[in-house]
C-alpha cells in the first residue's frame, strides 16, 4: 500500500471545502464568543442570554431588511438596538446583583434568556424567517458553487473583531476596559467610573452578538431557538480558550469549528457537535486553564 | 477676605468611623483629620486598621457609622471613582499597578479625565517623568515587568496624574532598598512643597517622624495617641507601647 | 431544633401530607395529574438542592440524571415482558447512577462556574446521543410504552388508577424527602454544608472533600433519576426534550424560587412555578412564559432566599 494510495484515499476536495466552511463558522463563533469573554472577563458574569441577543439581532435584521431593503442598514441598526438593550438589561438586572454570589447572575441571565426567547416567539411566531444575502454570486470550489457571501461573513467578522481589538489597545475607553478587567478596585480608585464601564462592556458584547446574528442570518433560518445551539458552543469555546482570554476564544473558535467541519465529512452534522464536547472534556482533563492560554506556573 | 488663605476646615476629616469587613468590626470609632497641604503620619502595628482607614477615606469600603468629610462636604458613601475625581489619590499597599498595561497606559488611567486638554496632560506627564526618569525609560513596558521600586514609583506617579489635593500612601517603603526609601522620602517632600496633602501610613517610624508634621498612632481600630511629630522621638515610651515588639 | 418547633414542624408535615393524600379524591382529573407532576418535579428539584443548597455546587446537569432515569425505566418496560414496576425503577436508577458517576468524576476537578457550565454541556452530550441514536432511543420521537401495574410478584397485581398512581408517587416522594432530610441532618450532611461554607477550611480540617462531593453528586443523581422513573411511569413515554438543558435550568429555577438549602423549598418552588405557568397560560394564552420569566428575575434580585426564606422572615416578625 503505497503513499499514493493513502493520498488518493484522502478526500482533499472535501477537506478544503470544509476548511473554508470551518473558518467561516469559526469567525462567527469567534465574534459571539468575544462578546461573552469580554463580559465574563470584566465582571465575572456568565451571560446565559448571549444566544438570545444573537437571535434578537437576527430578527431585528429581518425587520429592518423588510422595511428598508438594505442589508447593511439592517446590520448597523440591529447592532445598535441590541447594544442599547444590553445596556438596559445590565443596568436593571445585573447592577443590583453586583457583589452577590455569582450564581445569581447566571440565574438572572438565564431568566432573561427565557423572557427574550418567548418574546421572539410571541412577536414573530414559530416559523423561521429569512434574511437575504446582500449579494448573491458564487465561485466554483471543486464541485461546489461556493457563495462569495460566506467569505464576506468571515472577512467582516474578522474586521469587527480586529476593530474591537484596536479599540481595546489604543482607545481611551479601551484602556478603561482593560484596567477595570485587571483590577476593578484600583480602576475605581483612579477615577474610572467602573459601573458605567461594566454597562458599556455589556453593551459592546451584546452588539457583537447581534452583528453575528445578522451576518449569520442568511445561512440558516432565523427563529427563536437559534440562540440555544450557539450559546453552548460559545461556552465551550470560552472554557477551552481560557476564560477571560480574548485571543484564546478566537483561536478556540476556529479550532473547534474546523474540527467539526472535518468531522461532518464522515458523520452527520448532529453528530459532529460531539467533537466540541470531546474537545471540552479533554481540555478539562488535561489543561483546564485553557488550551490556548499559557499554563500558569 | 484673602482668597489664597488656607481654608479653616480640614481637607479630610474622619469622624467616629466604624467599618466592618463582613462580620469583623475593624474600625471602632476612628477620628482624625488632615489639613490642606499637611503631611500627617498614621502609625500602628499590623492589623490595627490603618489600611482600612485609608480605604474608608477612599470610598473603597463604606463605614457603618460615622462620617468622612472632604473639604467640608460629607462624602461618606460616595463611590471611589467620585472621590478620585474630587481630588483624593490612593497608593495602596503592594502598589497594585495594572500589570498588563504599559507604564504609559497606567498613567493614562489617571490622565483621561473630563476637561483635560492635551497640553495639560502632556505637562503632567512631563512632570511625572521629570520626578521619575526611570519611568520615562520604561514607558512602553508592561507594568508587571518593572522592579518593586519602579512599581512603587509608578503607583505614586499614577496617583499624581489625578492632580489630587491629598494622596493616601499605604506603606510606600515596604520591601524597598534603603536607596529607594530615601527616594520616597524626597518624593514626599516634593509633593508637600507642591501643596499636596499626604496621609502616610507606615511601619518605618523614623521616616514618618521626619516627614510628617503630625502623627496619629492607632491600636485595635481606634486612634490612641496624637502628637506633633517634633514632640516625638523614636525611643519614646509611647512609641514602644504601641509599636514595640 | 427546640421541642416546640419540632412539634410544629411535624404537625405541619402531617397536615400537608393528609391534604396531599385526600387531594386526588376531590380534585378533577386535570388537577390530579397536575399535583402528581408537581410532586415529581419537586423530587427532581429536591435532589438538585442537595448539590446547590447543601454542598454549594451549582449544577445544570440534572436533566441528564432525570432523562437517564426516564429512559432506563423505558428500557425496562419495553424489553422485559411483562412490564415490571420495580425493574423499571432499578433500571432507571442504574442509568442515572451511571451518568452521576461520570459527572461526579469531573465534579471533583472543577469549581464553581466551570462546574456549572460543564454539567450543562454534559447534559447536552446526553441529549445529542439520545437524539441521534435513533435505533436505540427512538430519537426525536422518543419511546412510548405501557404503564406497569402496581405489583408485588406473587402477591397481587393491580393496574394503576389516577388516584393510586398519585398515592404511589406521593409515597415515593415523601419517603425520599424523609431519607434526604435524615441525610442532610446527619454528620455527612454537616460536612456537605461545611464544604459549601468554606471548602478550603473543610479540607484543612482533614475531610476528603473530593470524596464527599462525589457522594453528593451520586446521591443527587439517584434521586433525580428516581424522579425520571416516576415521570416515565406517569406519562408512559420518554422523550429527548426532557434531557435538554432547559430542564436543568427550570430545576434550578424551582430551587431558587422555593429557597435553596431547605429541601422543602424546591418542592414549593416547583409548585409555585407550575401554578404560575398554568395561571398565566390561561390569561396570556400565547407567551405566558414571559411574565413568569420576569417574576423569576425579580425574585432573583429581590427575594434571593426564595419563597421559604421570605416566609420565614415574614413569620418571624
Amino acid at each position: 500500500m503505497g503513499i499514493e494510495h493513502i493520498l488518493a484515499a484522502i478526500p482533499w476536495d472535501k477537506i478544503i471545502i470544509q476548511t473554508v466552511n470551518g473558518i467561516v463558522t469559526g469567525m462567527i463563533l469567534a465574534l459571539i464568543a468575544s462578546g461573552l469573554t469580554l463580559i465574563f472577563g470584566i465582571m465575572d458574569v456568565v451571560n446565559f442570554a448571549h444566544g438570545e441577543l444573537f437571535m434578537l439581532g437576527a430578527y431585528i435584521g429581518v425587520v429592518v431588511l423588510a422595511t428598508s431593503g438594505s442589508f447593511w442598514l439592517a446590520l448597523i441598526i440591529a447592532t445598535l438596538v441590541v447594544a442599547l438593550l444590553g445596556a438596559a438589561l445590565q443596568i436593571t438586572t445585573l447592577r443590583p446583583l453586583l457583589g452577590r454570589d455569582p450564581l445569581t447572575t447566571i440565574l438572572a441571565t438565564f431568566g432573561i434568556s427565557l423572557v427574550l426567547q418567548n418574546y421572539a416567539l410571541w412577536q414573530f411566531g414559530p416559523v423561521a424567517r429569512k434574511i437575504q444575502e446582500p449579494f448573491t454570486g458564487y465561485f466554483t470550489l471543486f464541485y461546489l458553487e461556493y457563495p462569495w457571501y460566506r467569505l464576506l461573513i468571515a472577512a467582516l467578522s474578522a474586521a469587527i473583531i480586529g476593530a474591537f481589538w484596536l479599540f481595546l489597545k489604543y482607545g481611551k475607553y479601551g484602556v478603561w476596559i482593560r484596567a477595570t478587567t485587571q483590577d476593578r478596585v484600583m480602576a475605581e480608585a483612579m477615577g474610572i467610573p467602573v459601573p458605567w464601564v461594566h454597562t458599556g462592556a455589556f453593551a459592546i458584547g451584546a452588539g457583537m452578538a447581534a452583528a453575528s446574528g445578522v451576518l449569520f442570518g442568511p445561512l440558516v433560518g432565523v427563529n427563536h431557538t437559534m440562540g440555544l445551539d450557539w450559546i453552548l458552543k460559545a461556552f465551550i469555546v470560552v472554557v477551552v480558550g481560557g476564560m477571560g482570554s480574548l485571543g484564546g476564544s478566537i483561536a478556540a473558535s476556529i479550532f473547534i469549528s474546523l474540527l467539526e467541519a472535518y468531522a461532518s465529512i464522515w458523520a452527520s452534522p448532529a453528530q459532529a457537535v460531539i467533537v466540541s464536547f470531546v474537545v471540552l472534556i479533554l481540555t478539562l482533563l488535561f489543561r483546564p486553564t485553557g488550551l490556548f492560554v499559557p499554563t500558569p506556573k | 477676605m484673602n482668597p489664597d488663605a488656607t481654608p479653616m476646615e480640614p481637607l479630610v476629616a474622619v469622624e467616629d468611623v466604624h467599618t466592618y469587613y463582613g462580620k469583623s468590626h475593624i474600625l471602632h470609632g476612628v477620628s482624625l483629620h488632615v489639613d490642606h497641604g499637611e503631611v500627617v503620619g498614621l502609625l500602628g502595628r499590623n492589623g490595627v486598621g490603618k489600611s482600612t482607614t485609608l480605604k474608608t477615606i477612599m470610598g473603597l469600603v463604606h463605614p457603618n457609622r460615622g462620617q468622612v468629610l472632604f473639604a467640608g462636604k460629607t462624602v461618606t458613601g460616595l463611590p471611589a471613582h467620585k472621590l478620585a475625581r474630587l481630588g483624593i489619590g490612593y497608593v495602596p499597599e503592594d502598589r497594585r499597578i495594572f500589570r498588563l498595561l504599559t507604564v504609559m497606559e497606567n498613567l493614562r488611567t489617571g490622565l483621561d479625565r473630563h476637561g483635560m486638554s492635551e497640553t495639560r496632560k502632556q505637562e503632567l506627564l512631563d512632570k511625572a517623568f521629570a520626578y521619575f526618569p526611570v519611568l520615562a525609560e520604561r514607558r512602553n513596558q508592561a507594568g508587571g515587568t518593572l522592579s518593586g521600586g519602579e512599581q512603587q514609583m509608578l503607583a505614586i506617579a499614577r496617583a499624581m496624574m489625578l492632580e489630587p489635593k491629598i494622596i493616601l500612601l499605604d506603606e510606600p517603603t515596604e520591601g524597598l532598598m534603603p536607596r529607594m526609601v530615601s527616594q520616597i522620602r524626597e518624593i514626599i517632600d516634593v509633593l508637600h512643597r507642591a501643596g499636596v496633602a499626604i496621609l502616610l501610613v507606615e511601619q518605618n517610624v523614623p521616616l514618618t517622624l521626619q516627614a510628617s508634621g503630625r502623627v496619629y498612632i492607632m491600636e485595635k481600630g481606634v486612634v490612641r495617641h496624637h502628637a506633633a511629630a517634633s514632640d516625638l522621638n523614636v525611643d519614646d515610651a509611647v512609641i514602644h507601647q504601641y509599636l514595640g515588639v | 431544633m427546640s421541642k416546640r418547633s419540632t412539634t410544629v414542624y411535624w404537625t405541619g408535615f402531617c397536615v400537608i401530607l393528609a391534604l396531599l393524600i385526600v387531594a386526588p379524591l376531590v380534585l378533577p382529573e386535570f388537577w390530579r395529574r397536575f399535583l402528581t407532576e408537581i410532586l415529581i418535579w419537586g423530587l427532581l428539584a429536591m435532589s438538585s438542592d442537595i448539590l446547590i443548597g447543601y454542598t454549594g455546587m451549582v449544577s445544570f446537569g440534572h436533566s441528564a440524571f432525570f432523562g437517564l432515569g426516564m429512559y432506563g425505566a423505558a428500557a425496562a418496560l419495553l424489553m422485559v415482558k411483562p412490564p415490571n414496576l420495580w425493574l423499571a425503577i432499578v433500571y432507571g436508577l442504574i442509568g442515572s447512577a451511571g451518568v452521576a458517576l461520570f459527572v461526579a468524576y469531573f465534579s471533583t476537578r472543577l469549581r464553581d462556574i466551570y462546574f456549572a457550565i460543564t454539567t450543562l454541556i454534559f447534559s447536552q452530550i446526553f441529549y445529542v446521543i439520545i437524539f441521534t441514536w435513533t435505533e436505540v432511543t427512538g430519537g426525536e420521537n422518543g419511546l412510548s410504552f405501557r404503564r406497569p401495574p402496581l405489583a408485588i410478584p406473587g402477591l397481587f397485581s393491580v393496574p394503576f388508577t389516577s388516584e393510586t398512581l398519585h398515592w404511589f408517587v406521593l409515597a415515593v416522594v415523601t419517603a425520599s424527602y424523609l431519607i434526604l432530610r435524615r441525610i442532610t441532618q446527619s454528620p455527612f450532611g454537616m460536612v456537605l454544608q461545611s464544604i459549601r461554607e468554606n471548602e478550603g477550611r473543610t479540607r484543612a480540617i482533614g475531610y476528603a472533600v473530593e470524596r464527599y462531593k462525589m457522594m453528593a453528586v451520586m446521591l443527587s443523581g439517584l434521586f433525580a433519576g428516581l424522579a425520571g422513573v416516576l415521570y416515565a411511569i406517569q406519562n408512559r413515554f420518554a422523550a429527548p426534550d426532557f434531557v435538554y438543558f432547559l430542564v436543568s435550568g427550570e430545576t434550578v429555577i424551582f430551587n431558587v424560587m422555593g429557597g435553596i438549602g431547605t429541601l422543602v423549598g424546591p418542592i414549593v418552588g416547583a409548585g409555585f412555578f407550575l401554578l404560575l405557568r398554568e395561571a398565566f397560560s390561561r390569561f396570556f394564552t400565547e407567551y405566558y412564559l414571559i411574565p413568569v420569566g420576569v417574576i423569576f428575575i425579580a425574585m432573583v434580585i429581590f427575594m434571593p432566599q426564595g419563597l421559604l426564606g421570605f416566609m420565614r422572615r415574614w413569620l418571624n416578625q
